[in-house]
């Protein structure tokens, strides 16, 4: 699926926290967000998961704009794995995950084997089978992220967006989301911190101060001059001696 | 994949326990009819109830069959109802709240109806008792709302207002509500009500049943089964909110008509049951977390749970209040409360320790 912004505004209390956000990303597509704290990424992700409507423009799925579907029809389509989202319930890990079914279920559509099977699905992809009868509580960091995606892929959803998934996550477990990430069919619009994780996206779009400043081929837009005034750091280029590819490193700007 | 499935199954399907509810309910019932000043033998009671229920015409005893029908059996029912109502209302907040301390006694919204009932009784707005669950009602809603927006203006002044930090502020709101509307209560019944009336009232306010009769059963019945039929019908909305309102919205729940749906309709049962037996506390703060330690936190099996032992809890409360003493009939509330707050406080020590 196409997801559209067009002219986004978005402000809180009179406070403006987003402006003038336009930003396509095709099917299939992988877009990174990146910027620094405060930018406005997650509140970019959250107009475009359709959890709070802009105060002007609009966000479209396959040119259906987003406002005139039902929350239910959105929550088919579009899945989003928020930054911290906690519970003190006594819950398991499938438990958790079936929760992810729950746009598809009604009265007349119970829970059924076809649910079973993407649930058990989900927990393989991401790694979580061995752990499905743990209880939440009972989870590290990193280990409630992957349940969090696991839940949001359950929706099988043709657009995911994901809030700094990686953030609790130990090294392997961030490359191994990444990579998950990367190779599903669907468009997937990600905010990162690490710059260089960054770099693997199809498309990336720079955030600063609630605009989206730049978007493009993360090569083209991840510039050292873009670092500097944006981030604030200075960045030098070097080359993996492994697979030549070229890798950041950032120094202080004092 | 066959373990999976099989657990799976279990986990949405592990309704198998459900046949013995009415079992158990109806086992309650009678124990509430038999137990008391007078105990009375159960044959009889069967004999009076087949007697009045499908018409046969066994020999009883006339005295008995009055207090069976006429007192005990129509007190037992309106326990029972007022039992699930109030346990369900505590179940359906701490899931919409996300805290665990939400019940419609902390919360102010007991409170609120009393004060709402007392207004019209006292006042006199209208007559009978529709009109006193309407007054109740408008109280509860007006509570609450107080409360909620108490408890909101609260966070965003310490820029808090997600997730475990909200969990102090509803309460202390909760707190607040409910002392101003006790307040008012009291105020209402010195300024406008009679000596005699203010007994009765302050008796009614402490959560009595003694006056139940079954007119009261006729309100009451219907009223609990809304709020299960109302609670069933969004078991899975309830489970969407596991991780808080943002995470129901993008799982598809459309979070405000859901949310103020389902707290209007447990408003409503809580005012009904709050006009016929007064502001009984601790019912939905402890029968929900019994329950979820035994059958666990999906709303499809913790529901139906905590209607069934919200209702025997309080008609076993009911039996305890009027055996204690003997010769005295302790107000219901009273039990409820000796129960519930050590388990409010067990429940408040153990989530400050996870």
């Amino acid at each position: 699926m196409r997801l559209t912004a067009e002219q986004l505004a978005w402000s809180v209390h009179g406070t403006p926290l987003l402006a003038d956000v336009n930003l396509t990303v095709e099917p299939g597509q992988t877009f990174g967000l990146v910027g620094p704290n405060g930018s406005g990424k997650t509140s970019l992700l959250r107009l475009l998961a359709g959890l709070n409507k802009p105060k002007a423009g609009r966000v479209s799925i396959d040119s259906q704009p987003l406002h005139t579907l039902k929350q239910r029809a959105i929550a088919q389509s579009v899945a989003l794995v928020e930054q911290q989202a906690d519970t003190t319930d006594r819950i398991t890990v499938h438990q958790v995950v079936s929760l992810g079914r729950t746009p598809f279920l009604s009265a007349l559509r119970p829970w059924s084997t076809e649910d079973d099977a993407i649930v058990a699905q989900v927990l393989a992809d991401v790694d979580m089978v061995h752990m499905a009868d743990r209880l939440w509580h009972t989870l590290s960091g990193g280990e409630r992220q992957r349940v969090h995606i696991a839940r949001a892929l359950a929706q099988q959803p043709k657009i995911l967006l994901l809030d700094e998934p990686t953030n609790h996550l130990d090294i392997r477990h961030q490359l191994s989301i990444l990579e998950l990430v990367r190779q599903l069919p669907i468009t997937v619009v990600i905010s990162l911190h690490d710059l260089n994780q960054a770099m693997e996206c199809d498309r990336i779009g720079v955030m600063d101060g609630g605009r989206l400043i730049d978007s493009g081929l993360p090569q083209d837009i991840l510039t050292p001059n873009r670092l500097q005034q944006t981030f604030g750091v200075y960045a030098h280029v070097i080359d993996d001696p492994v697979d030549g590819k070229q890798v950041m490193r950032f120094h202080s700007a004092i | 994949m066959s373990i999976a499935l099989t657990r799976a199954s279990s986990a949405h399907f592990g309704l198998r326990w459900l046949w013995i509810t009415p079992l158990v309910l109806v086992t309650a019932l009678i124990a509430g009819t038999a137990i008391g000043e007078t105990p009375i033998p159960v044959d009889t009671i069967v004999k009076v109830l087949a007697n009045q229920l499908i018409g046969t015409d066994y020999p009883a005893d006339r005295i008995d069959a009055g207090i069976i029908w006429n007192y005990r059996l129509s007190r037992a029912v309106v326990a029972a109802c007022c039992g699930t109502s109030l346990a369900l209302a505590g179940v359906v907040l701490q899931a919409l709240l996300r805290n665990p301390l939400a019940d419609p006694y902390l919360m102010g919204i007991s409170a609120g109806a009393s004060t709402g009932a007392v207004a019209v009784a006292v006042a006199g707005v209208g007559a009978g008792a529709l009109s006193l669950s309407l007054g109740a009602f408008i109280g509860a809603l007006l509570s609450f709302g107080i409360v909620v927006m108490l408890a909101h203006a609260a966070n965003s002044g310490v820029g808090g207002g997600r997730g475990v930090q909200a969990a102090g502020a509803i309460i202390l709101a909760g707190i607040a509500g409910s002392q101003l509307f006790n307040a008012l209560t009291a105020f209402i019944i010195t300024k406008s009500a009679s000596a005699e009336q203010a007994r009765g009232i302050m008796f009614w306010l402490m959560g009595n049943l003694s006056g139940v009769r079954w007119a009261d059963v006729t309100l009451a019945v219907p009223a609990a089964l809304f709020g299960l039929l109302v609670c069933l019908w969004h078991r899975r909305s309830l489970d969407a909110f596991t991780f808080g309102a943002d995470s129901a919205a993008s799982m598809g729940i459309a979070v405000r008509p859901v949310r103020g749906m389902l707290i209007i309709a447990m408003a409503l049962v809580t005012a009904v049951m709050v006009s016929i037996v007064g502001a009984i506390g601790f019912v939905g703060l402890v029968i929900p977390h019994a329950m979820r330690f035994i059958v666990g936190s999906r709303h499809t099996r913790l529901v139906p749970a905590t209607a069934l032992a919200g209702a025997v809890f309080l008609i076993g409360s009911d039996i305890l209040s009027r055996v204690l003493i003997s010769g005295q009939v302790l107000p219901i509330g009273v039990i409820t409360s000796l129960i519930g707050a050590p388990a409010f406080a067990l429940i408040l020590v153990r989530g400050k320790r996870s």
